[in-house]
């Protein structure tokens, strides 16, 4: 395969998982901006800050308000990772590694191209937000669904993986890491209705607020919260799941060309440090170290990947 | 529908349905015209989803468009397409050898069959390449020969395309279309199949390939990249052959190789097939300034290891003064007269020539030597005054610069609208593919169709459709 292809095929399913990530975070500020009247700003800057955008964000808004986090969320086309820019890149990938593609992965992604240009054509009123963001989403599993049902397992789909889980595991991140404080253990607030209300924002910016109750069987709790995101294997969002899935389609590669690359090294790193860990004493080390940690780290095996793959040289 | 006007209908003769169309009109009379509609929405539909799209050269950031099909075929009976092809066999033949000529002992110039000046004058013709002969001595190894008709059996080369002919992308798909939408039609109808022409088509180059290449050739596809108006086509045909698609920067010299960057390292390519215009193949030879092409390459092609096809300066074939010889051309390499007649060529280098077509310059399409596309022409019976003189005044600053030709009485067939069927002016270009072990032409090829009323500009730039192409089985 052309390194090329690989980079197009690893970028395409980054820009798709991009895209659903978006539609996850806005929903979930969204909500808690209709259960509040008051002080939506510092969520809305939190949903700025999670989705790595403030300063694009501040360089055209001084506001942090729904109408202005939205629109730059999904429409903006200043905005790299707005969900316009990411299926157009998307997209663009797509065309780029045709070839590799079946049919039906094809269609699903040209088809996404052109449902979401013309959703996104003007700003979306607030009325008409909850059903495009599920059409965002429900278009993701779609190409999702192909990419399963039509793709053969081989180092093409393996590039595809890559893509979604390390940015699946560079969004959970921040989601947790942006959200953290609201996760140490601190006598005077447990219990208090904003901590439950801040709690299921975080549950529903991963799609979790339901798999929780059904997983853990308990209250919310700081612990079991971070447990549920941090190292629970069962979670798809979870960060231990998708480093255990960057592993595993790193190790489909190495048996498929006979040979092992740095990268591989790295993500092994990568997921020992979540493996047979204890939240508490994740939570003792410093939640929020531990995260800047992994976020780096994903950010690096990124870069090995692309280097080991040749991507771009 | 009529058959008044003076245009040669294909579908219908003088008083009666003309034969290839007589099963396809029974059938289409009984259709109800609202589900054909609603069939060719849904066609539209498909070919958007499937991204069957062009871009627009000059249009900064333009919407990719779609190039209107039109669901019902062009027709050709066996016998039709027995002279037609054995008529291309004979011309890319003539023109192969041709290309080898001038690029070596130049026998035509000596003859003064050809005027040494219309090689000398033209850019098109790489030095580069003489004294030098490409792997199978093959040096335009696909090629899309327009043809117009103009009445019964009266057929006419317009263009002989050596260079990088595009569309026949279009001409698999528009059968695919056609397969899916009317299922029962080929049923009924018995014809001659397209599909197999991505597999000659590999075969093709791969029998091309360099006396350097041990094993199996590797073939890919060069394409300047998405951006690119063909680009649709060039991925299709990568797809279809099963073989890489290639930009470029995915290339570079490997011990003296042409080799791609692929995951596992760098792997050797034996044969491209070269979606890129010779300036910018090689920015140490032709354009310094590409980024589109392999620095090298040529050094990699003048040692004899790598194939390009089709080869650099085929151009020179294409040229449309070189086209008024093409009947002398053809008798000089095959002995034989040709099959298929020239369109009746004013080169306006010739002073008798351009008095003439400066004085009937109203009802003659004029072009320039070196374009292509529909673009730079002038068709003198739609043209106005002001046109009319601007032109003038171009032919007579640059006269070696133009050819004019009658305008043709090009035949029509009937296209789909919502009113019924409506006759529009067709052409026609078949494809051919040149290797050592023979020329190996897909039955049919696309038709192009002026959609507007009277138009006799087929070209998908200035708003051409296409159409499905039957050859009938015998």
């Amino acid at each position: 395969m052309l390194g090329k292809t690989a980079g197009g095929l690893y970028w395409m399913f980054r820009g798709l998982e991009r895209a659903e990530n978006n539609a996850r975070l806005i929903e979930a500020g969204f909500r808690i901006a209709l259960t509040r009247s008051t002080n939506t700003e510092t969520e809305w800057k939190s949903v700025i800050v999670t989705s790595a955008a403030q300063q694009g964000f501040t360089a055209k808004h001084s506001e942090f308000n729904s109408t202005n986090v939205i629109d730059y969320l999904l429409r903006d086309t200043d905005n790299p990772s707005s969900v316009l820019s990411v299926v157009k890149q998307a997209r663009d990938n797509a065309r780029l590694v045709r070839t590799a593609l079946t049919t039906e992965v094809w269609s699903a992604v040209n088809e996404t191209w052109m449902l979401i240009t013309e959703l996104l054509k003007n700003p979306v009123p607030d009325t008409d937000l909850p059903e495009v963001l599920s059409i965002i989403r429900q278009q993701s599993a779609l190409v999702r669904g192909a990419l399963h049902g039509t793709m053969l397992r081989n180092d093409i789909y393996d590039f595809c993986r890559l893509g979604t889980f390390i940015e699946r595991m560079d969004s959970t991140a921040r989601i947790i890491d942006v959200k953290y404080y609201t996760l140490l253990p601190s006598p005077s607030l447990v219990g208090s209705r904003m901590d439950n209300v801040q709690w299921e924002t975080l549950l529903r910016s991963v799609s979790a607020h339901r798999s929780y109750r059904w997983a853990v069987e308990e209250d919310y709790t700081a612990t079991n919260i971070a447990n549920f995101l941090v190292l629970d294997r069962r979670m798809p969002r979870s960060l231990a799941f998708c480093a255990g899935q960057i592993v595993e389609n790193l190790d489909y590669l190495a048996e498929e060309y006979c040979d092992r690359r740095p990268s591989h090294d790295m993500a092994d790193r990568l997921a020992a440090r979540l493996k047979g860990r204890d939240i508490h004493s994740i939570i003792e080390e410093g939640l929020h170290d531990v995260l800047g940690t992994i976020i780096s780290d994903v950010a690096a095996l990124g870069a090995q990947i692309e280097k080991d793959y040749r991507f771009n040289y | 529908m009529t058959s008044q006007s003076q245009h040669f209908s294909e579908m219908m003769g003088q008083d009666n349905v003309r034969t290839p169309y007589v099963d396809y009109n029974a059938w289409f009379s009984r259709q109800d015209t609202a589900r054909l509609s609603r069939k060719a929405q849904e066609a539209e539909a498909f070919f958007r989803r499937t991204g069957i799209t062009f871009n627009v050269y000059g249009q900064a950031d333009a919407e990719e468009r779609l190039i209107p099909f039109d669901l019902v075929p062009r027709i050709l009976t066996s016998a039709e397409w027995a002279k037609l092809s054995r008529g291309i066999d004979q011309r890319v033949r003539a023109v192969n050898a041709f290309l080898h000529d001038i690029y070596n002992r130049q026998e035509i110039l000596r003859a003064g069959v050809v005027p040494i000046e219309l090689i000398q004058n033209n850019d098109a013709f790489l030095p580069q390449m003489i004294g030098f002969t490409p792997p199978g001595d093959v040096y335009t190894h696909i090629v899309g020969t327009d043809i117009v008709c103009t009445g019964e059996g009266e057929f006419f080369v317009l263009e002989d395309n050596a260079r990088t002919p595009s569309g026949v992308s279009y001409m698999l798909e528009n059968r695919e279309t056609m397969l899916q939408m009317f299922p029962e039609l080929f049923s009924k109808i018995k014809v001659q199949p397209v599909s197999d022409y991505p597999k000659n088509l590999r075969r093709s180059l791969a029998a091309c390939a360099p006396s350097s290449c041990e094993g199996r050739p590797t073939v890919a596809v060069l394409t300047p990249g998405i951006h690119n108006s063909a680009y649709y086509e060039h991925s299709f045909l990568a797809d279809q052959m099963g073989v890489e698609l290639v930009e470029g920067h995915d290339l570079r010299i490997v011990d003296g190789r042409i080799a791609m960057r692929t995951t596992q390292g760098h792997k050797v390519i034996d044969v491209i097939y070269r979606r890129i215009d010779d300036d910018f193949l090689d920015p140490l030879t032709f354009n310094p300034d590409s980024l589109l092409g392999v620095p090298g390459i040529m050094d990699v092609y003048r040692a004899g290891n790598i194939t390009i096809a089709n080869a650099p300066g085929t151009g020179v074939a294409d040229d449309k003064a070189i086209y008024s010889y093409m009947p002398d051309i053809v008798e000089f390499y095959t002995g034989e007269r040709a099959i298929l007649k020239n369109v009746e060529t004013y080169r306006c280098s010739e002073a008798d020539s351009l008095k003439y077509v400066l004085d009937n310059l109203a009802d003659l399409v004029v072009k320039e030597v070196h374009g292509s596309g529909g673009y730079g022409m002038l068709v003198g019976p739609a043209a106005s005054k002001q046109e009319l003189a601007d032109f003038a005044a171009k032919l007579k600053a640059r006269p070696s610069n133009y050819i004019a030709q009658p305008t043709l009485s090009l035949s029509t067939v009937p296209i789909f609208t919502d009113a019924g069927l409506a006759p529009r002016h067709v052409d026609l270009r078949p494809f051919a593919l040149v290797s050592p072990e023979g020329v190996n032409i897909t039955p049919g090829g696309l038709t192009r169709v002026a959609l507007k009323e009277g138009s006799l500009v087929v070209n998908s730039s200035q708003g051409g459709g296409t159409k499905d192409t039957w050859v009938l089985e015998d």
